[in-house]
């Protein structure tokens, strides 16, 4: 630790911060712009100045940029200096000039660094009586709004775009004053990470398009901490609620998962909550054959009446649900009639991945670990679109050659600029082994398109490089064999090799093949570490209860009197068909929030949940458990699915039900009665902590409106919700200020209103957040775990000239159940496309553009062409079909329109 | 008793002095434009509705009784409601002084009475004025860098006209 002094009190700060860091972290409030702890120093704003005192006898001092000062051993400076004052105040006086007469509409107000730092300088009163420079705005598309003339020209836009997030499409432009900061034209800002130019950006030029639709003041919304449900990866949020509409997702940092960044499709996938096809009351289908509403009462009484009755009653979970609503349907229907809700495949892989992750041989990194690799190999996960916030910690980890360098040279890692010049094309090495071309691979040292039993041949022959005693693959031709060699060679010469693969392309051995090369890596004295994605929210924690049942095709192969279906479209899971015919004899009670394929053939509807009106445990694809809870407080029928279930079971005098009223309740029950999740009660405090007495307070201090906002409907005032199932008051009464990390409703500290004020809670700066991280890791790898070698390497992919290897092509807007259905979201999804390689095109006879047709499922398809010229000859990727995923990897015939389908 | 006879002669005085009891209803008091009295929505001086939906009135309230929600037309916001609930107003004048664009005024009206409390919900229509109150002149909208529908980039009060990225002269 160093030691220095600022205004004549001792701090410490780790030796390789910068000044500005280490102050923040001593508590003091220093005003900065263009620096953000992820991006590090440019020294561009000058907004940070502090006098630096050559030593104690110094007492004139110089003038010296926070950001851009090391801290060193001892050193003297001053932060209340009145030169220093004063050259802060005339910095912020010029960023104003310009600054247009806006905060009133703009929204950004309220939680706008610019706001917070012009108030913590002081500068109060503009003198400045001239003309101001304009700019006109572009439409980026439906998640941004753009403002320009709000820009300050901090850089933080740009810097966090292109060189973080590899954007390409927003830059700088014009010069001196005029600079202007977007697209060279309007347009869509195409990376998936745009949305966190509304973070990035200190004032209010970037705005979260879909909020500004139905906006309120940051100090208006209840809050609560959330878990992104688009993915696997588990990120943090806060979900703001008012007037039981969600109105906006935010990040909340998690120093070990997501940061200080979310995906667009986590951020504004939101829109189904407030969707028009929510289910708000109990739907039972009557003897005309219609569903029609009916009374909770009347439904648990029908449902539990069913239960009594039914001889077979089959379960099929939910990898959307939370662990406790797949419990309760697990211990309601007992675990020998629980099922996986995923299809026979899906179901079949996250198997083998529970296997794997349960052998304790291989360690699942966090964002954090994965951002820190110094080599990565990806095998056949096309990350961008299917786990984003994992290839922007992939982009970062390639960044590490150039860090190295860097701190050869004596740079500080924060130093930007520096560190950039110097590392010029100096990249840590990235294999990008898949099907399609990834938005991974202009940082990729090789990007390689195979198909999915070559990209497993490619990660055999790795690990049997690394490791003699991996098994070989035989006669590879020499090309991948040379890749192959390459790859080893990079993943030996590495510290932290990180290997990158999932279950998306439906195909084992491509698993097998990345533990095969994680556990060569492991002999060979690495840690070993493999990043396993699953397609979503809570894929691994059903696996994780449900392992050794059987997916969807196994709970409908038998006749069952009573099919329960939880918060799970089953149609998108298996053939039409196949569910059509299970269910001829069975009575199909669906629990889901809002109107589908199921819950139309259902003839008992239940509204369930979603992820904003109700509390439970996720577990990411780390294995990590997180809790998330709930911001909205639903006035109709709507409950969570394990409430539903409880009382139902509970009135058909089901013994094990008897207890399910909180949700502590359940997590107990779920750790009682599944070893495995043991220390699920740990997660987060249980619904009885307080602090100081008190309840946490889930709306700020400044809520407004409490007594007019239901006034339209009766003047007198409604009672506040009382949560059961949290620690938070649903009001702003209650307890504000620092909370156990897993239970931030909000970030605000005091002259902090802007997501800035993070800084206050981080133990240290960029770090973990006091108190630990939220959430319990529950798979840990063990030193002397083993787990033998994969030995079935597959045979090399052949193309055929009559049929094509169909797989799904993903695409980060539309392939997720829940965010398709929100609208902003649903503005970037494409139509449905076949992806080709040209030649294959042309040996059907078809060009781009054209429609060909498939029978993919059972389902008679007609799909618009697409060359992908860089796609492997005898592949075909179906795009933008989701409901037909459940089949795919399989053989198709592909003819263009007009003729026959045979 | 000297005491009380000097009481009953100052009352007495008091005979003689100008009444300041006025017979309202039938007689109506003087109220200086500045009293706090009923809440009301004025229009710019273009006749557009002033309220631009910035929450300020709301959050500054500390009786919380106002309640609105922003929307946008054009460039242009303004409240899709607005909702002040009088029988919790104390009159305080905080939403006039926090109001950035001069809409919302306090005006020397008292006369609100109701019999069912629910009456004294009012919305924008019962709020909502055809004037500009106190202030005739003020346009937010003028000296605010938002394009408006009549108002392009740089037509503002004190502004330059927009710039040309694509120029590099100075």
């Amino acid at each position: 630790m160093t030691t220095f002094v600022v205004d004549g009190k001792s701090f410490t700060c780790k030796p390789d911060d910068n000044l500005l860091q280490a102050c923040l972290h001593a508590g003091w409030d220093l005003p900065y712009f263009c620096w953000h702890p992820a991006l590090g120093s440019v020294g561009a704003c000058r907004q940070c100045a502090v006098k630096q005192y050559a030593s104690e006898d110094d007492k004139v001092g110089r003038l010296a940029m926070a950001c851009m000062t090391p801290v060193s051993e001892g050193a003297r400076y001053s932060i209340t200096d009145p030169v220093a004052t004063a050259f802060r105040a005339s910095v912020i006086e010029w960023l104003m000039v310009n600054h247009p007469h806006d905060c009133p509409v703009c929204e950004e107000g309220g939680e706008c660094h610019l706001q917070d730092m012009t108030v913590m300088t002081g500068h109060a009163y503009r003198r400045y009586r001239f003309t101001k420079r304009t700019h006109r705005n572009q439409d980026l598309g439906p998640f941004i709004k753009h403002e320009m003339n709000r820009c300050i020209a901090c850089y933080r836009c740009v810097r966090f775009y292109r060189d973080y997030a590899g954007g390409r499409d927003l830059d700088v432009f014009a010069a001196h004053d005029h600079v202007y900061f977007g697209r060279y034209a309007d347009g869509i800002l195409e990376n998936e990470f745009s949305g966190n130019l509304v973070e990035i950006c200190p004032t209010g030029v970037f705005t979260d398009k879909t909020f500004s639709r139905h906006y309120v003041r940051k100090w208006d919304m209840r809050g609560a901490p959330s878990i992104c449900v688009h993915c696997g990866l588990g990120c943090n949020t806060i979900t703001n609620e008012r007037e039981g509409k969600l109105r906006r997702i935010v990040n909340r940092y998690n120093g070990s998962v997501n940061g200080y960044f979310l995906c667009d499709r986590g951020r504004f996938g939101y829109g189904f909550v407030n969707g028009t096809d929510r289910i708000h009351a109990p739907l039972a289908r009557g003897d005309d054959g219609r569903q029609g509403a009916i009374s909770s009462d009347d439904a648990i009484r029908r449902f539990a009446a069913l239960l009594r009755s039914s001889s077979r009653v089959v379960g099929i979970g939910s990898p959307r649900a939370s662990l406790e609503s797949n419990f309760a349907l697990r211990a309601l229907v007992g675990a020998e009639n629980f099922y996986l809700g995923v299809s026979a495949r899906e179901s079949h892989l996250l198997r083998l991945l529970v296997g794997i992750l349960d052998s304790g041989a291989v360690h699942t990194p966090s964002l954090r670990e994965a951002q820190q690799a110094d080599a990565v190999l990806i095998l056949g996960s096309d990350l961008p679109n299917t786990a984003p916030r994992a290839a922007l910690a992939v982009r970062q980890a390639v960044r590490r050659a150039g860090f190295t360098l860097a701190a050869a040279a004596k740079i500080p890692h924060w130093q930007d600029t520096a560190v950039r010049n110097l590392a010029g094309d100096a990249r840590s090495p990235l294999f990008v082994a898949t099907l399609v071309a990834t938005r991974l691979d202009d940082i990729a040292r090789i990007a390689l398109r195979a198909a999915p039993a070559d990209i497993a041949r490619l990660g055999f022959a790795v690990a049997a490089i690394l490791d003699p005693d991996a098994p070989a693959v035989s006669d590879l031709p020499t090309d991948l064999a040379a890749q192959a060699a390459t790859i080893a060679g990079a993943l030996l010469a590495a510290e932290q090799p990180l290997v990158i693969s999932g279950i998306e392309t439906g195909d084992e051995s491509v698993v097998q093949a990345s533990v095969n090369v994680a556990l060569a890596l492991r002999a060979s004295g690495k840690s070993g570490a493999l990043m396993l994605n699953v397609p979503e929210c809570n894929s691994l924690g059903l696996a994780l209860m449900a392992n050794g049942h059987g997916g969807l095709e196994v709970a409908l192969a038998q006749p069952a009197a009573l099919v329960i279906a939880l918060e799970n479209d089953i149609y998108r899971r298996a053939e039409a068909t196949v569910i059509e015919a299970a269910l001829a004899s069975s009575y199909l009670v669906a629990l889901d929030h809002s109107e589908g394929p199921t819950t139309r053939r259902a003839d008992l509807v239940l509204p369930a949940t979603s992820f904003a009106e109700c509390g439970g445990t996720l577990v990411s694809s780390e294995g990590r458990a997180q809790r998330f809870y709930q911001p909205i407080f639903s006035k109709n029928d709507v409950s969570e699915s394990w409430r539903w279930l409880g009382a139902a079971g509970w009135a058909a005098g089901r013994k094990v039900c008897e207890n399910w009223s909180t949700l502590d309740n359940m997590v107990v029950a779920l750790a009682a009665a599944l070893p495995r999740f043991a220390r699920l009660p740990d997660v987060a405090p249980p619904a009885s902590f307080r602090v100081v007495g008190s309840r946490i307070a889930s709306q700020p201090r400044r809520f407004s409106g409490r007594t007019a906002m239901n006034a339209a409907h009766s003047v007198r005032d409604p009672k506040p919700p009382v949560s059961t199932d949290s620690p938070f008051s649903t009001t702003m009464e209650g307890y504000h200020g620092k909370v156990p990390s897993a239970l931030f409703p909000l970030f605000w500290a005091p002259a902090w209103n802007s997501v800035q004020s993070i800084n206050k809670f981080q133990a240290e700066i960029d770090g973990a957040l006091e108190g630990g991280d939220p959430g319990i890791r529950l798979l840990e790898a063990r030193t002397d775990a083993v787990l033998p070698y994969y030995t079935n390497i597959p045979e090399g992919f052949v193309p055929r000239s009559d049929m094509w290897f169909a797989f799904v092509f993903p695409r980060v807007f539309g392939d997720d159940e829940q965010s398709a259905r929100a609208a902003s979201i649903r503005e970037r999804m494409a139509g449905a496309t076949l992806a080709l390689n040209g030649e294959d095109a042309a040996h059907i006879g078809v060009v781009s553009g054209q429609s060909v047709a498939c029978e993919i499922g059972g389902e008679q398809l007609c799909l618009t062409l697409e060359i992908h010229p860089e796609m492997p000859h005898g592949l075909a990727g179906i795009a933008g079909l989701a409901t037909v995923a459940h089949a795919l990897p399989t053989l198709v015939r592909i003819t263009p329109t007009g003729s026959d389908v045979s | 008793m000297l005491s009380v006879l000097i009481t009953l002669w100052y009352t007495f005085l008091h005979l003689f002095h100008r009444k300041v009891t006025v017979s309202y209803p039938d007689e109506m008091p003087y109220l200086a434009p500045r009293y706090r009295g009923r809440i009301v929505l004025t229009r710019d001086p273009d006749g557009e509705e002033r309220c631009v939906s910035c929450y300020l009135c709301a959050v500054a309230c500390p009786v919380d009784c106002i309640s609105l929600q922003k929307a946008e037309e054009a460039g242009r916001w303004y409240p899709e409601f607005f909702r002040i609930n009088f029988s919790r107003c104390i009159f305080c004048g905080f939403c006039e002084e926090a109001c950035p664009t001069y809409a919302i005024q306090l005006t020397p009206d008292f006369e609100m009475s109701e019999y069912n409390r629910q009456n004294l919900v009012y919305e924008k229509q019962d709020l909502l004025i055809s004037g500009t109150g106190k202030y005739p002149d003020y346009s937010f909208y003028r000296v605010s860098g938002l394009a408006i529908p009549g108002k392009d980039k740089g037509e503002a009060e004190l502004e330059r006209e927009a710039i040309d990225t694509r120029s590099l002269l100075p």
